[in-house]
């Protein structure tokens, strides 16, 4: 049975499964029959996991138990989220083989629900990157068009996603790793505010900073995916015990009255002007809906990315210190000692970008340079937060760009690594603030998609939802589809 | 505005720290690297921080405690499998001291 995802969203899956009209294993045999119909353009997923996929939909069509809408429906997973006997590496040498002996908290909810994993998905390395061309294993190309990057760091889950692989897909989002591949593919990500979902069982990467989210096509499937993933668990220190509210609840498509605020600073040098004006274009949309639009300053905008590469890499450092090839993955060969083994392992099993961030980070924690950088840093972003939090006093949204420019070429900027950093200005001061942020579709540039992205109040992940949904609502650009869609 | 200049000895001697290796070339291109990035940290110079309080998470979770109780523990064949090299139910690992055989 061929099932072309362009078709559906979630609910009408759903309400298929409910009529039997389809089985969950006819969901899961279809996202696996079009994996293996375009992934050979699209190198979304690093690997499939059929047999188990295929065994967990039969239980699920034996119980017959379709009451929650992603019961039966198959998802891709990041590959930096840990799957109980399933290789998850982090696209990195360093685990290649690695099979974690638990769940990730969002892969045991995801699971509980009856939602099915198909694979998992390609990344930059341990999600260090903006073009997933970091991955040790393959690379990704973008949804529309294969010559160009797919985004990172969640750059196979969002083209899995764009191309109708699956139905929806799971990222993490530590400077823009959801929203900007979202963006690139024409598709909806988001990052909700740091806290809304349990990190327990991602690879860390930054941990003051890194979010799960989802991608979907619309933003009422996120909004669906977001409330099962949401909520508060005891293995993470750092999950909310506030009250989990219906994401879905607010998708009315009426703004009337929403006050928008638009930053000066988004829209400042380095801005692509074609992207520019499409999101002006997307803002004037969502004025004629009826909310009213001020521009606004946020001045510490163009100190964010040198806070945040300082932030993330002091953090990464610590955090991929645990990489040693003593419990797990990759061990060098040929060494004397213990002390060899660890810099024999890592220099050899870590790509270069991985290595670059370790040195950055550990350089910024060292003697001597510990306050001119990492604590110059965390009040730099203090900054960050005030400014936020000035606009919010009178605002209920802030949108921009997701990204400054659209997709470009593989291979056009992977080795030009400040490039890469100042690229990430746009979201980056999200993840710092730990707020949602949103990005949806907002058109197209020389035929590439561009993104929108709705920035909320900490645990507004609803008003932001709310926002994006009445401008996708009324431009109705999900309706189109990459040429990948005919393969179906 | 001060500049910070990295030298190829401090690279070396963070690498070190970092428990990582370079060869000759890539010690040359990460100390030009690094040593741009540290030009685009040196911007946050031009904020005066004096009087601001660093922020190192936003949080609003002070600490949680679970209770004490274990679970999740019998996992020991599990975890063995993952790793490199095991012997007698145990993680192997080269010598620990130099000098010393295995």
């Amino acid at each position: 049975m061929t099932i072309n995802y362009f078709e559906h969203d979630l609910t009408s899956l759903h309400n298929q499964l409910v009529n039997k009209e389809v089985s969950a294993v006819d969901l899961t045999r279809a996202s696996l029959d079009n994996i293996s119909k375009t992934d050979d353009k699209l190198n979304a997923f690093i690997s499939t996991n059929p047999d188990e996929a295929i065994a967990q939909a039969q239980k699920i069509d034996e119980k017959s138990d379709f009451s929650n809408v992603l019961t039966g429906l198959p998802l891709g997973l990041k590959d930096n989220m840990a799957t109980k006997g399933i290789q998850t590496t982090g696209a990195s040498h360093i685990l290649e083989g690695f099979k974690p002996v638990y769940n990730a908290t969002v892969v045991e909810k995801l699971q509980n629900l009856g939602a099915v994993s198909v694979g998992k998905t390609n990344m930059d390395e341990f999600a260090m990157g903006g073009s997933t061309e970091t991955s040790y294993y393959k690379q990704t190309s973008n949804a529309w068009d294969h010559s160009k990057v797919p985004g990172g760091s969640s750059g196979g889950s969002a083209a899995a996603v764009a191309a109708g692989q699956v139905p929806f897909a799971l990222g993490s989002d530590t400077g823009g790793s959801i929203r900007q591949p979202a963006a690139f593919n024409g598709i909806v990500g988001l990052k909700p505010t740091y806290g809304r979902v349990s990190r327990w069982g991602l690879f860390a990467m930054a941990s003051s900073l890194d979010q799960i989210g989802p991608f979907t096509r619309t933003v009422k499937d996120n909004a669906t995916v977001l409330n099962a993933i949401a909520g508060f668990d005891e293995k993470d220190s750092t999950s909310s015990q506030r009250e989990v509210p219906d994401f879905t609840a607010k998708l009315s498509g009426d703004v009337k009255g929403l006050k928008i605020a638009v930053p000066k600073e988004y829209f400042g040098e380095g801005i692509d002007p074609k992207v520019a004006k499409q999101v002006k274009a997307a803002i004037a949309q969502l004025e004629a809906l009826g909310a009213t639009v001020d521009e606004v300053s946020l001045p510490h905008t163009k100190y964010g990315v040198a806070a945040y590469y300082i932030i993330m890499s002091s953090e990464a450092s610590s955090n991929l210190q645990r990489y040693d090839g003593v419990r797990y993955g990759f061990r060098a060969d040929d060494v004397k000692n213990l002390e060899d083994l660890y810099v024999k392992t890592r220099s050899e099993g870590f790509g270069d970008e991985v290595k670059r961030r370790i040195m950055l980070g550990t350089f910024s924690l060292s003697a001597g340079a510990y306050d001119a950088f990492f604590k110059k840093a965390a009040k730099i972003r203090t900054l960050l937060i005030e400014d936020f939090n000035k606009v919010f006093e009178n605002y209920d949204v802030i949108v921009g760009p997701t990204a400054p420019t659209a997709a470009y070429g593989l291979g056009e900027e992977v080795d030009d690594p400040t490039a890469m950093y100042l690229a990430d200005v746009l979201t980056i001061p999200v993840n710092l603030a730990g707020l949602p942020g949103l990005s949806v579709n907002a058109g197209f540039v020389d035929g590439l998609p561009v993104g929108l992205q709705i920035i909320g109040k900490p645990f507004d992940e609803q008003t932001v939802y709310q926002t994006g949904y009445a401008y996708e609502q009324a431009s109705r650009l999900f309706e189109q589809h990459p040429d990948v869609a005919k393969e179906y | 505005m001060a500049e910070t200049i990295i030298t190829r000895d401090e690279v070396a001697h963070v690498a070190g720290l970092a428990k990582l290796a370079f060869n000759d070339a890539d010690l040359d291109q990460f100390t030009t690297q690094l040593g741009d990035i540290l030009n685009i940290f040196d911007t946050l110079n031009e904020v005066n921080t004096d009087d601001v309080i660093p922020t190192y998470s936003v949080t609003e979770n002070v600490n949680h405690l679970r209770e004490d109780v274990a679970n999740n523990w019998n996992q020991k064949q599990e975890l063995l499998n993952n790793a490199p090299l095991e012997a007698a139910d145990l993680i192997k690992v080269p010598a620990i001291l130099n000098g010393e055989g295995e």
